[in-house]
């Protein structure tokens, strides 16, 4: 017991220094004025900017239910193929992951543009130019486009230790397929399912490149307005420190209502 | 009485080519107690799959109550099967995985509650509802098995090695146990087992495997006593099998000296197998027998002495009352009928 605390040492100054540190300090910039006396003022201004969280919020949403659903059938299939097949799906399904974050938001960018390959396309066929870029739908196909493999990974790796052998039990047991999804395959992967929520849904909310280059100006979100608070003309890091820790604890509730879904011993957070 | 299950010349070959079960027809009886018996890989869950329907046939057919049932999937089969490796679901609790079947028929509480009850207190574990799975142990697993597929009365109920990980007086227990419930609720159980001396205490009819090939089918009694061949014999109960050859009927040649036997209808001079059982070694006088050895090694092993001789061309294993010792020259003497004589198999 002894040598683990010891050994434990360094990670607990770096969650210090890294974590609780930060943490810190953006709780004191929230509480303070430019004079440095304590205010509650940044935090009742964020009341202000309701509407850009409750949008936030939606296209983060909409993005993690879209994940979801095109992510659960696909992790099934990767998890029943041969074991020889999956490592090489599984990278298929990584390798957009490969190129730079940037890059592929500007590739949606092009390809979404009024003058874009796809607008391009459907003038061809008689149905455009449609208004692609800068709107709702484009922030929430970017958020799809570049979260997606981090619904994949968890609902994949959940389901791959799903025993063939129990599936057989609840055929066995008079289960037909559709019954085994909801019986058996559900309740087994719900931590795949909370993880996968989690891990797209926490991007997705506090994201501002994608509403940036994809969203145009009327599609600020919560992540654009924290970052215009720091390095734009709004300058006002109290304000933009309220704000983070307004978002802070949205995502900590939704979190916590979320892990209630999960079973006792596999609590995420 | 109806032949519930058929099993018409099944053949299994996996991928790469290789025959698992090599042409196995059998007929079970409604009601009926069959068991499996054969070596570890011989094709015995291989056969259970099929008749529950996870695996198809690479050729031959199986019929269910005079009807043919080749693609029917599982849950549209009267049938349910106790898995090797239990397959319990682990997101349930005991009394929730016992239930899923009842549950999935559509059954009222009242009668979900009564028939799990009855259950639990028939594999002995009441007060074990509400654990889950996942913390119980192997034989306490192995009990949730059997009840999750045995409350759900099915017609044919498939159990592959279901006492496996139970020490042995609760494995004799739940023989018993098994045994009762078959016969109260008038089921067919077709058991695999690799343990003998389960298959046969339990079984109306046993089925002696090797190799994907049946051996033999016969009761209990007459499997032991009449093994067909060296195989059975030696499965049945460990045996000394020497070659040998019959010079004329009733009279057997082996390790240099002729016996006289019961068997006729054999070739002049046919090599043949001759199967002795190590109950059936009479321990005489050495200078007295016409066969002799020096006794190599004497094992207490409860009711009985496990003697082994070294003889000239064979390393006879005796049953005794009597221990000898080590070292000693003894002799053996056979009864006639005792003299098992088999056909070679061609292999
Ligand atoms: N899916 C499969 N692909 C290829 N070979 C298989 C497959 N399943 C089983 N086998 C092979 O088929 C043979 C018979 O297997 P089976 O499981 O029926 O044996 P068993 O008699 O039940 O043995 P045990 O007593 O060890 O359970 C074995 O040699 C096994 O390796
Ligand atoms: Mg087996």
């Amino acid at each position: 017991m002894q040598k683990l605390k010891v050994l434990s040492l360094p990670y607990l100054v770096w969650m210090f220094i890294f974590i609780l540190v930060p943490i810190i300090m953006v709780a004191f910039f929230a509480f303070t004025n430019n004079e440095g006396a304590l205010t509650m003022e940044n935090i009742s201004d964020v009341g202000q900017y309701a509407n850009i969280f409750i949008r936030s919020i939606w296209l983060a949403i909409i993005a993690t239910a879209i994940c979801l659903v095109l992510s659960y059938p696909l992790a099934y299939i990767l998890s029943r193929i041969d074991k020889h097949k999956q490592s090489t799906m599984l990278m298929i399904v990584m390798l957009p992951m490969w190129m730079n974050f940037l890059l592929r938001t500007y590739a949606w960018m092009t390809l979404l543009g009024n003058n874009g390959i796809i607008n391009n396309l459907l003038e061809l066929i008689g149905i455009g130019p449609l208004k692609l870029i800068n709107t709702s739908g484009a922030v929430v196909l970017g958020m799809v486009y570049n979260y997606l493999p981090f619904m994949i990974l968890p609902l994949y790796s959940v389901m791959e230790k799903i025993d063939k052998s129990v599936i057989e039990a609840a055929n066995d047991l008079g289960c037909n397929s559709f019954k085994v999804l909801f019986k058996v395959i559900v309740p087994l992967s719900l931590p795949g399912i909370v993880s996968g929520i989690t891990m797209v849904f926490v991007p997705a909310i506090s994201t501002f490149i994608i509403s940036r280059m994809l969203g145009g100006g009327s599609n600020l979100l919560i992540g654009d307005l924290i970052e215009m608070q720091f390095l734009g003309n709004a300058y006002n890091p109290h304000l933009g420190a309220a704000i983070s820790l307004v978002l802070m604890a949205i995502i900590l509730v939704i979190m916590t209502v979320m892990n209630q879904f999960s079973p006792d011993d596999q609590v995420l957070i | 009485m109806e032949n519930i299950v058929s099993l018409k010349n099944l053949v299994v070959e996996f991928e790469d080519g290789e025959r698992i079960l090599k042409n196995i027809s059998l007929d079970i009886k409604d009601k009926e107690f069959v068991t499996f018996l054969g070596p570890s890989g011989c094709g015995k869950t291989t056969t259970l799959r099929i008749i529950g329907g996870f695996l198809e046939p690479t050729s031959g057919d199986v019929y269910f109550d005079g009807k043919r049932i080749n693609g029917v999937p599982p849950h549209k089969r009267n049938v349910n099967t106790v898995f090797q490796r239990y397959a319990l679901f682990p997101h349930l609790n005991v009394y929730e995985n016992i239930a899923f079947g009842l549950r999935i028929k559509k059954l009222s509480d009242k009668e979900i509650v009564r028939r799990v009850g009855e259950m639990l207190e028939l594999v002995n574990l009441r007060g074990f509802e509400k654990r889950s799975v996942n913390r119980l142990s192997g034989g306490q697993q192995q009990r949730v098995a059997i009840a999750r597929a045995l409350v759900n009365h099915p017609k044919v109920l498939l159990l592959d090695e279901p006492l496996g990980a139970l020490d042995l007086k609760l494995r004799k227990e739940m023989q018993t146990e098994l045994r009762k419930i078959q016969q109260a609720l008038e089921l067919t159980f077709v058991y695999v087992t690799h343990d003998q001396e389960e298959a046969l205490t339990m079984s109306d009819t046993v089925v002696v495997m090797n190799n994907g090939i049946i051996q033999q089918i016969g009761s209990p009694i007459n499997i032991y006593n009449e093994p067909v061949n060296a195989f059975v014999a030696d499965f049945i109960g460990e045996s000394n099998i020497i070659n040998g050859c019959m010079p004329e009927d009733c009279v057997v040649e082996f390790t240099g000296k002729r016996f006289k036997c019961v068997d006729k209808g054999f070739n002049p001079n046919e090599t043949v197998d001759v199967v002795i059982r190590p109950e059936d070694v009479k321990v005489v006088p050495a200078d007295k027998a016409k066969l002799t050895g020096i006794v190599e090694s004497v094992v207490f092993k409860g009711v009985h002495y496990e003697i082994i001789v070294d003889g000239v061309d064979h390393k006879w294993i005796i049953h005794s009352t009597k221990a000898e010792p080590v070292g000693a020259m003894i002799g053996m003497d056979f009864d006639p009928f005792d003299i098992h004589i088999m056909k070679k198999t061609e292999e």
